[in-house]
């Protein structure tokens, strides 16, 4: 699912640019919250993990193959703002070092594989963890869900970002329900992998996984070979989790998103068919895709107004739109940066450049 | 192990483009890919000479061609997607050996084989000069936050610990006469992922161990300055600048 | 089970003991409990080899030892200083730790560069580093092999990096989990002159229990959580009762009695 340059037009790809720094921005911040010495290398070896599991291609159906996205899993095991972070850092690496997704459609990447996935797992996985027993199996269960539901869920959010600012008119129509169709499927492996995963790291090690953090036994003294009760000193070694923090902003933004999607998706897909495939065929899938009439998407007709000249309008809002991402998204991470350092306190996690 | 290691697409050497501080190719790439992107795509010729720029830097850096045709090899999947377009798309039509293409299609299709084939030789142009650690630290100098560099370097310290194990527990899964084929082979797939994080992990998390037994604290430490001269960063922001050249021609011709 | 204090020679009242650790108990997060009270004091100077059964729980009181782990319960100082939050790269310097598998320990791509980490994580630069690098590898004998990246080297060749890796910063107390793990005779052997020419505290963590009589004048014997014994290395090995009570077994054909103990 990985976008290449040119695939998407500049103005969507500039904003895309500018969602994908305002949420790397935002999970910066959470992050800090969620990660501590022990936890960073943690974080680091899911995104190494997505990497590889984005390489490890797993059969589908008839011949065709999909990766894994990795935002689910993530988000479980790291926490969602942590989570973002991994499979962004992921994409950044790939797009620098591998040349896959390119750089420029690095906002359109991030947005849809790293925040859309992510929260949309989480979403859904606090969701069910409430809901459900407080068991580790209620824990499995959730993961698998969240996982399942995350695959659809980016390839919708795919679909809209091409919608509105693919390059070429491809149709959409019936393109939806396939792409959606062997989303699911895709997502059903997804969500396979993601669960075995967090179920056999919860069985060796649940202080690994963020979302079922907290169950501790009191300490014990061995005094003669007698065991008594230790003195309660300092709590927990581990930081208290955050997952015990109110979720419901989480949980909001990720119903918003999900109806901001859903609303969007459907009124693109009946109204106004233009360009679902290429994720269809990124993943190989060979469905015979239907012509589809109505081709002028309104924004489809980018330019700049006043300028006649219908190509020198359309470059200046491709070459002032790759100059807003650029400007924006640096504009946030300085922001950040010296917001963070004003505020870094002794409890911050160990940074310095 | 260890991020310090040359990787599979780096490609060891002495050239000048090899000697040029991290940041700077960084930032050029980075460019390059921005002009590329915003070239009109009518302009065909322009695209030619962007090849010709990159040709140029590969020459300098010795990278051979048969090298990089090998890399961009990563580009099939678009490359599948961009013949299937001209097919699929819609609006004026022309016949091409007696099948109907769409203009529009066949455009968007030259567009993002184009485009995509300039960004990822220019990737691919960069990883091969490039060691992983002097791109962390080139990331690093240009202000990109320290917590996803640290994410990075993690990142590239655990890539070959599970490379490594997944390599040892294919051997292990295949030696038992096992290939997965199908849906039913899902299940061994995923267990092998869980078995896999877990020792991966627990195998890193003895480095991770190691690191702040000796003062780590969140980013490497600075053994090797890396400053960048006036001369290096004129000598690597030139192929952007050509390259912006080409594009401003290419939108006013 | 009697501590021994008089093995060195250093009066403990005036310097403070190179490492004091008193009532340490430890759960990890799954609930499983590792340490159950752990008291003992080194003294400034001195070699003990801490020995125990696998899964006594040696490991994680070494990750105790400079903060790695956080005591659920009970303190440790380390030359008076305790372990705790605002004195952690402090304590991280003073307390050396080499792991028993020098391919976690070394990571960066030349040995140089491995043995420059921590004297650069501390803030060393430039001429200062350098020295530093340079007489870390003199120690352990390996300066010849400053460039070389570490996969290249030897198993015993790569243990001594590690210790170099260590030295470097130029710690109160130098712990080693297993030193002679995996080691030929020879490389084993080569290990020991070195030790024996620091002089520095050293805690060794350890099941070869030859090794612990040849370097060590005093051990301890952690079991369950717990310091089961405290005495004089030969003392120890000699008791078959505590020995086998603690799941320690000598090699064939080994007398601790007819071997002349090390200095």
């Amino acid at each position: 699912m990985h976008v290449p340059d040119g695939f998407i037009n500049a103005p969507v790809s500039a904003v895309a640019g500018v969602v994908a720094a305002g949420a790397v921005a935002v999970s910066l911040r959470g992050a800090r919250r969620e990660l501590d010495e022990r936890t960073a290398p943690l974080a680091g070896l899911v995104a190494a993990f997505i990497f590889a599991v984005q390489m490890l291609n797993f059969p589908v159906a008839a011949g065709t193959s999909g990766h894994l996205l990795g935002g689910a899993l993530a988000a479980i095991l790291v926490g969602p703002y942590t989570g973002v972070l991994c499979v962004s850092v992921v994409l950044l690496m790939q797009g620098i070092l591998f040349a896959d997704g390119g750089l420029t459609a690095l906002g359109v990447n991030i947005t849809v594989m790293a925040v859309v996935t992510t929260v949309v797992a989480y979403a859904v996985f606090r969701g069910l963890v409430k809901v459900l027993p407080k068991k580790r199996r209620s824990i499995t269960v959730s993961a698998f869900v969240a996982a399942l539901l995350s695959v659809p869920g980016a390839a919708a959010a795919f679909t809209l970002v091409y919608a509105i600012g693919g390059t070429t008119d491809v149709p959409i129509g019936q393109v939806l329900t396939a792409m959606v169709g062997v989303h699911v499927l895709i997502g059903i492996g997804e969500a396979t992998i993601t669960a075995l995963t967090v179920g056999a790291v919860i069985a060796v090690r649940p202080d690994l996984v963020y979302g079922a953090r907290g169950l501790t036994a009191p300490l014990k003294l061995r005094v003669n070979g007698e065991l008594v009760d230790a003195p309660a000193a300092e709590p927990e070694p581990e930081p208290m989790p955050v997952a015990a923090r109110s979720p419901r902003k989480l949980l909001l933004a990720g119903l918003g998103t999900s109806l901001l999607l859903a609303g969007f998706v459907s009124f693109y897909a009946s109204a106004n068919p233009d360009g679902l495939e290429k994720v269809a065929a990124d993943k190989g899938i060979d469905a015979k895709v239907e012509d589809h009439a109505a081709a002028d998407s309104p924004l489809a007709d980018y330019g700049v107004e006043g300028i006649t000249n219908t190509r020198v309008s359309g470059g200046l809002a491709g070459v002032i739109g790759v100059g807003v991402t650029v400007v924006a998204g640096t504009g946030v991470f300085w922001a950040v940066r010296r917001r963070r350092s004003s505020e870094a306190g002794p409890t911050s996690v160990p940074e310095n450049v | 192990m260890g991020a310090g290691h040359a990787h599979k697409l780096y490609r060891h050497g002495h050239s000048p483009v090899h000697a040029l501080p991290p940041h700077t190719k960084l930032t050029a790439v980075f460019a390059f890919v921005v002009v590329v992107v915003s070239t009109p795509r009518e302009a065909v010729w322009a695209f030619a000479l962007y090849a010709a720029l990159l040709g140029t830097v590969a020459y300098a850096a010795r990278v051979p061609a048969s090298f990089l045709l090998k890399r961009l090899l990563i580009e099939i999947p678009f490359v599948a997607f961009a013949v299937l377009m001209p097919f699929v798309a819609q609006g004026e039509r022309v016949d091409v050996l007696g099948m109907s293409l769409s203009v529009n299609g066949l455009w968007g299709a030259w567009n993002v084989l184009a485009k995509g084939t300039l960004g990822v030789a220019a990737s691919v142009l960069l990883a091969a000069t490039t060691e992983l650690r002097e791109l962390l630290l080139g990331l690093q100098r240009l202000k990109l936050p320290p917590l996803l560099v640290q994410i990075a370097s993690f990142m590239i310290r655990y890539g070959d610990v599970i490379t490594d194990e997944m390599r040892r527990m294919r051997i292990a899964r295949e030696s038992r006469g096992f290939e997965a084929r199908g849906v039913r082979h899902w299940g061994v797939l995923a267990k092998s992922a869980g078995a896999l994080f877990i020792r991966s992990y627990e195998r890193g998390e003895r480095v991770h161990l190691a690191m702040i037994s000796r003062g780590y604290a969140g980013s490497m430490p600075v053994i090797d300055e890396v400053t960048a001269s006036r001369a290096q960063w004129s000598y690597a922001l030139a192929l952007p600048c050509a390259a912006l050249v080409v594009c401003l021609l290419g939108w006013t011709l | 089970m009697d501590p021994v204090t008089d093995v060195t020679d250093v009066t403990p009242s005036l310097v403070p003991p190179s490492l004091d650790v008193a009532g340490l108990a430890f759960a990890y997060p799954d609930g499983h409990q590792a340490l159950f009270g752990v008291d003992f004091r080194l003294a400034r100077g001195e070699r003990v080899a801490l020995l125990g059964p696998n899964g006594a729980g040696k490991t994680t009181l070494v990750l105790h030892l400079n903060g790695i782990l956080t005591a659920g319960a009970g303190t440790v100082k380390v030359a008076g200083l305790p372990v705790g939050r605002q004195h952690m790269a402090e304590i991280r310097r003073r307390v050396g730790i080499v792991f028993q598998d020098p391919d976690d320990q070394l990571f960066m791509p030349s040995v140089r560069e491995d043995v420059a980490f921590g004297p650069a994580a501390a803030g060393l630069k430039g001429a200062e580093l350098e020295a530093r690098v340079d007489r870390a590898l003199e120690r352990v004998g390996m300066a010849e092999f400053k460039d070389r990246p570490p996969h290249h080297l030897s198993f015993g060749q790569r243990r001594r990096v590690a210790v170099a890796t260590v030295l470097a910063m130029e710690p109160e107390i130098l712990v080693l989990d297993e030193p002679s793990s995996n080691l030929d005779p020879a490389s084993r052997r080569e290990l020991a002159d070195i030790l024996r020419s620091l002089d520095v505290t050293v805690l060794m963590v350890t099941h070869d229990l030859p090794y612990a009589l040849e370097l060590c004048p005093r051990s301890l014997i952690l079991s369950d959580g717990v310091i089961a014994a405290d005495g004089r290395t030969g003392e120890l090995l000699a008791d078959d009762e505590l020995m086998r009570a603690h799941r320690l077994e000598l090699p064939f054909g080994f007398d601790p009695r007819s071997v002349t103990m090390g200095a």
